[in-house]
């Protein structure tokens, strides 16, 4: 079977998020204007963005009514700082839904690959690359085999990323019960860093979600992720190698998690075993992912998407802290936004397979 | 069909591989004893282990605290006193801030509730801001620099982990506030003032010693453990694991019970059914502790000497039950010192720069002396609020 | 699969139908077959316990055996609920944090009003049933993903109970409410005691052949296998799927009373015990997706699980490899139903 897609794969009526690259000719525009024009697309295909907008509006004015202040540098780079986290595993877990697939052991792999990273460190600067490429190779052995798991052994991903989770748990919990290994000035500098009120370390999330939102969205590659999760009996109708998209995806997926392992442990100058668990990175990372519009079900959705939900999820939290509510109050709080936003995603997508399909209501 | 007998081999295989893994476990833990040595983590192997530490904690414990005596939670043990004139700010009108890990179980919320009643007791205090870090390292850090840019006048701090929050709290320091420590401590000197009890190594060792009075030598020792790598219960149980060893206690067994109860009962009743009979439990807290309580009673054996802690439950069936135990204690009024400490050092006035609180143990004489039927099940009794303004009904 | 040109594909298959006629098998091979045919995990099942009764002897005994079934009765009971969940094609990922409000719920309401037993467990099954209508509502009128929904739910069960007391359990569980988890019917003949949860969770298993047997039953069956098919045959898709949902945040709610009777109040007692019943009605074949699957070889799944634990902890294998190996036998289990799945059809 070649890897080429003969057919481009048909997909529902409805937007799917992908739109034709042949619509814009790319002769008659300027290429600062295709930007433009794209961000705005960007933007305009994931309302999560006029959601934050609000929200951002309903809570300056809450924190203001209550005596605090809003837009004090202190709170825009605690919002931009708890972002980072989340955000990178976030972006990972976008490309395994689209996929048409899921990964429920990010968190123990965060735990993992931030004890692993900082052992390797040990402290020495000459270290540092050595132990961000052992902790990446780990992390891409992790998707390797949850996606082999889940293609060859035909395993669903709900269940096999939850077996992996155990698995990882029971290295981790055998091996290490305390904080590990220490990073060196320069790693730890990274975490902490601030230019004025920004965060260095936003500027990691913020490439991590350029360079995967663009591989998505610009290669060939990104297009098939699209195709396989969107349907997968058609796709390998047309002649692709479903499997080996769907193992890419999850290597993408466990790598971003390797990643925010080490991030975190820039943060906390160590590893520590339970560093993925206390932050839910598993639950979350879904949750920020169906939030930001993309499709459980897979095929449907933008890394923009979700990176607009985890500034979301941020500034609620900021809120929260702002007006120093009951966390536990937070918590019912997000549940609800969550189905809310699903909810509406569904209803407008309901809405417009309607109009597509000529079913709408008279 | 190859492929369907290959993974039931794999499956076979691996609860095969994990039915005998507990023999290469031995080799991290007791290495003399090879053979049917108890899988046991941590405790005197772990890196957490300082005898100088433990032996300084032990001998804390016979010494007299200066202070007043109806007051535990002013006292200090052999304090050395450093000066806060620095941060005098007299006339009052204070904004205090605390940086809280969480208040996700019990006894953190009994301590919470007794704080904010110790805030209220000073007008000076003008302001008194809290943000709860969900027992997140990561959210810790952000909440210490989100306070540290707040304009507080003091800053306290209950740290998540010791090691990682030490960068989060020296940068606090380093913007000129007083700030206070309390419960686990950090790897660092820059606080003003570090309070605490006497300590985890004392706590398990009241606990030990209790259970070698009770049990004797050669009897079979049960260990329940909430979590492993909690600095102040890794202390804990290390300071029993050397009295244990000292006094020739057989310690059959020390199991993680993530302090649920169902958990924990069920372990005592797999470790009675394996062990034929048990002479006594430790735990390293109390939570659990009428749980295991149960396991026996189910049973239908006599509950032996076990060692739980303050709370009101435990003490209610220790003294229903006429039970045979102890209830060392990690006293909750510790979350009133902090409080008074930062009052203390924005008047300017002296305070020991490491505050070691007493840390009483419940016997079988003092039991009557705490025991509040009143109160729920939860509640700890060394709270220290007992004579605060709103007790009961803003504990319960 | 053995023999090919002779089996025809099959559905969920009662145990002892003997449906191949390989040549001369002995009749404890063909019994043998037809069991593991039907749902290895009786086979599995049977194998634990035997191995138990190796390591234990006291639990060939009618206490030491009850004494399991009774510490097994409430993950059994949340794998019944679950199956109906996942046999129409659903999650659902809130009934350990419904589990953990039955029992903080019922300790707060007890506090105040310590003799009323009755009406207090009305109160958590009524809340059980309430969530469901809720999680079933959501899913199939509003169409988010029940993964989605039940997520959602268990962020706001969590939430609101702990907001609700301020942050940890407050009062406790009488004696009486606790009777059905940790009591049982004294001076039985032959036995010393039969638990009330034993008795509960034989009520429920029954109850859960019998409903699925039933018409609702098969009406599960239809909408897990393809709901537009049973939608254009008459079945109400929407009513019976909401119907699962009730049924699972109902048995969410009997497991709360029972895990609350064993234990005691506990803030953590329904921690991980969604994906610890999932994975239960996984083990016992029922496929993830709908359509497939029998109760019973779920409610084998939750025993088998706990058989599993037991084992490990007798054989001193020390907790961290527990979940490794729980984790391997996961995987393991669902690549051969899925072998076994593709090779039926």
């Amino acid at each position: 079977m070649s890897d080429t897609v003969r057919d481009a794969p048909t997909g529902s009526p409805s937007s799917n998020g992908l739109e034709d690259p042949g619509a814009r000719s790319g002769a008659t525009r300027g290429r600062a204007s295709a930007i433009v024009g794209r961000t705005r697309d960007a933007f305009a295909a994931t309302p999560i963005w006029a959601a934050l907008v609000g929200i951002v509006g309903i809570g300056w004015v809450v924190v203001t009514l209550d005596g605090g202040t809003f837009f004090a540098s202190g709170n825009l780079t605690n919002i931009l700082q708890r972002s980072v986290a989340l955000g990178i595993v976030a972006v990972g877990q976008t490309v395994a839904i689209l996929a048409g697939s899921l990964d429920l052991s990010v968190s123990y792999l965060i735990s993992l690959a931030s004890l692993v990273g900082a052992e390797t460190m040990d402290g020495r600067e000459s270290m540092l690359v050595p132990a961000i490429l052992l902790t990446l190779a780990v992390g891409a052995a992790v998707g390797l085999a949850n996606g082999l798991v889940v293609t060859k052994l035909r395993v669903n991903p709900f269940i096999a990323t939850l077996g992996m989770a155990l698995i990882l748990r029971g290295y981790i919990e055998n091996n290490y019960d305390r904080p590990t290994g220490s990073v060196p000035e320069s790693w730890e500098s990274f975490g902490y860093t601030r230019m004025g009120p920004i965060p260095v370390s936003i500027f990691l999330f913020a490439g991590v979600a350029l360079i995967v939102g663009t591989t998505l969205r610009r290669t060939r590659f990104g297009y098939h992720v699209y195709a396989v999760g969107g349907d997968e009996q058609v796709s390998v109708l047309s002649g692709l190698r479903t499997h080996r998209v769907v193992i890419a995806a999850h290597v993408i997926c466990s790598v971003c998690a390797a990643l925010t392992g080490l991030f975190l442990a820039s943060r906390l100058g160590s590893g520590t075993p339970r560093v993925g668990t206390d932050g839910g990175y598993d639950l979350e990372s879904i949750a920020a992912v169906v939030l930001g519009g993309t499709a459980l079900a897979g095929g449907r959705g933008r890394v923009a998407g979700t990176v607009g939900a985890v500034l979301v999820l941020a500034v609620l939290d900021n809120v929260f802290n702002q007006l120093e509510l009951d966390p536990f109050l937070k918590q019912a709080v997000r549940g609800v936004v969550i189905i809310a936003a699903v909810a509406v995603y569904a209803q407008r997508r309901k809405g417009r397979q309607q109009v597509a399909t000529g079913t709408a209501a008279a | 069909m190859r492929k369907r007998r290959w993974i039931a081999g794999i499956a076979a295989a691996a609860l095969l591989a994990g039915a005998c893994s507990d023999d290469s476990d031995d080799t991290e833990a007791s290495g003399d004893d090879g053979e049917e040595a108890a899988d046991i983590q941590g405790g005197l192997d772990s890196e957490f282990f300082s005898q100088e530490e433990m032996d300084a904690q032990l001998a804390m414990r016979d010494m007299e605290p200066e202070g007043p005596a109806d007051k535990p939670w002013e006292q200090a043990i052999q304090p050395t006193y450093v000066d806060t004139a620095q941060y005098a700010q007299p006339g009052g009108g204070w904004k205090v801030c605390f940086s809280n890990a969480a208040t996700d179980n019990p006894w953190r919320q009994v301590g919470f509730t007794t704080m904010q009643a110790e805030a209220a007791l000073h007008p000076e205090i003008a302001e008194f801001t809290v943000l709860d870090a969900e027992a997140s390292d990561d959210k810790q850090i952000s909440d210490i620099e989100s306070l540290t840019g707040q304009g507080c006048d003091a800053l306290i701090v209950s740290p998540n982990t010791t090691a990682t929050l030490t960068p989060a709290v020296e940068e606090a320091c380093a913007t000129g506030i007083p700030v206070i420590v309390f419960d686990r401590g950090v790897n660092t000197d820059c606080p003003v003032t570090f309070i605490k009890p006497i300590g985890g190594y004392a706590f398990g060792a009241d606990a030990a010693e209790f259970l070698v009075d009770e049990v004797g030598e050669g009897g079979k020792v049960l260990a329940l453990r909430i979590l492993p790598g909690v600095d102040v219960l890794e202390t804990r149980f290390a300071g029993a694991q050397q009295i244990f060893e000292e006094n020739g206690i057989e310690l059959v067994g020390a199991e993680f019970t993530e302090g649920d109860a169902a958990n924990t009962k069920s372990i005592v009743s797999d470790y009675i059914a394996r062990e034929g009979e048990l002479d006594g439990i430790w735990m390293d807290a109390g939570a659990t502790a009428v749980a295991a309580i149960e396991a026996f009673e189910d049973e239908g054996l006599d509950v032996p000497p076990i060692s739980g802690e303050d709370q009101q439950d435990f003490l209610q069936k220790w003294n229903d039950d006429e039970l045979t135990a102890v209830a060392p204690t990690y006293p909750t009024y510790q979350w009133r010192t902090p409080v008074i400490a930062a009052v203390k050092i924005l008047n300017g006035e002296q305070v020991p720069e490491a505050w070691n609180l007493p840390q009483p143990k419940i016997t079988e004489e003092t039991l009557p002396d705490y025991l509040n039927p009143e109160m729920g099940p939860l509640f700890y009794a060394l709270c220290g609020c007992q004579e605060m303004p709103g007790f009961p009904e803003n504990w319960q | 699969m053995t023999d090919a040109t002779l089996t025809p594909p099959t559905g969920p298959t009662p145990a002892g139908d003997v449906v191949e006629a390989p040549p001369r098998p002995s009749l404890a091979a063909r019994a043998w077959r037809s069991v593991a045919r039907s749902a290895p995990i009786f086979a599995v099942l049977a194998v634990l316990l035997v191995w138990i009764a190796v390591e234990n002897p006291n639990f060939t005994e009618p206490p030491g055996f009850l004494a399991f079934l009774k510490r097994a009765a409430p993950l059994a009971v949340l794998a019944a609920g679950q199956y109906f969940v996942i046999v129409t094609g659903e999650f659902d990922l809130s009934v350990g944090s419904l589990v953990t409000v039955t029992v903080v719920v019922a300790a707060q309401v007890l506090a105040d009003n310590p003799d009323s037993t009755l009406p207090v467990i009305a109160l958590v099954l009524l809340i059980g049933v309430a969530v469901g209508i809720v999680n079933g509502l959501i899913t199939t009128r509003l169409q988010v993903p029940s993964f989605i929904t039940t997520l959602g739910m268990l962020l706001i069960l969590d939430g609101a109970v702990f907001y609700w007391t301020d942050g940890a359990p407050k009062g406790s569980l009488t004696e009486d409410f606790r009777t059905l988890g940790r009591g049982g019917v004294d001076d039985v003949p032959g036995l010393e005691q039969l638990p009330w949860s034993v008795v509960v969770f034989l009520a429920v298993g029954v109850g859960a052949v019998l409903l699925m047997r039933a018409n609702l039953g098969k009406q599960f069956m239809a909408v897990g296998d393809n709901d537009r098919a049973a939608g254009l045959s008459g079945v109400p898709v929407a009513r019976v799927r909401t119907i699962a949902f009730v049924l699972s945040g109902v048995l969410a709610a009997v497991a709360g009373i029972l895990l609350g009777g064993f234990a005691g109040v506990s803030a953590q007692v329904g921690d991980g015990l969604e994906f610890q019943a999932i994975t239960a009605v996984v083990l016992g074949g029922v496929v993830l997706g709908g359509g497939r699957g029998s109760v019973v070889a779920a409610i084998a799944g939750a025993l088998t699980l706990e058989a599993l634990f037991t084992l490990l902890n007798l054989l001193g294998v020390s907790g961290a490899l527990e979940d490794t190996v729980e984790g391997v036998i996961i995987i393991a289990a669902v690549a051969f139903a899925a072998f076994r799945l593709r090779s039926d059809r």
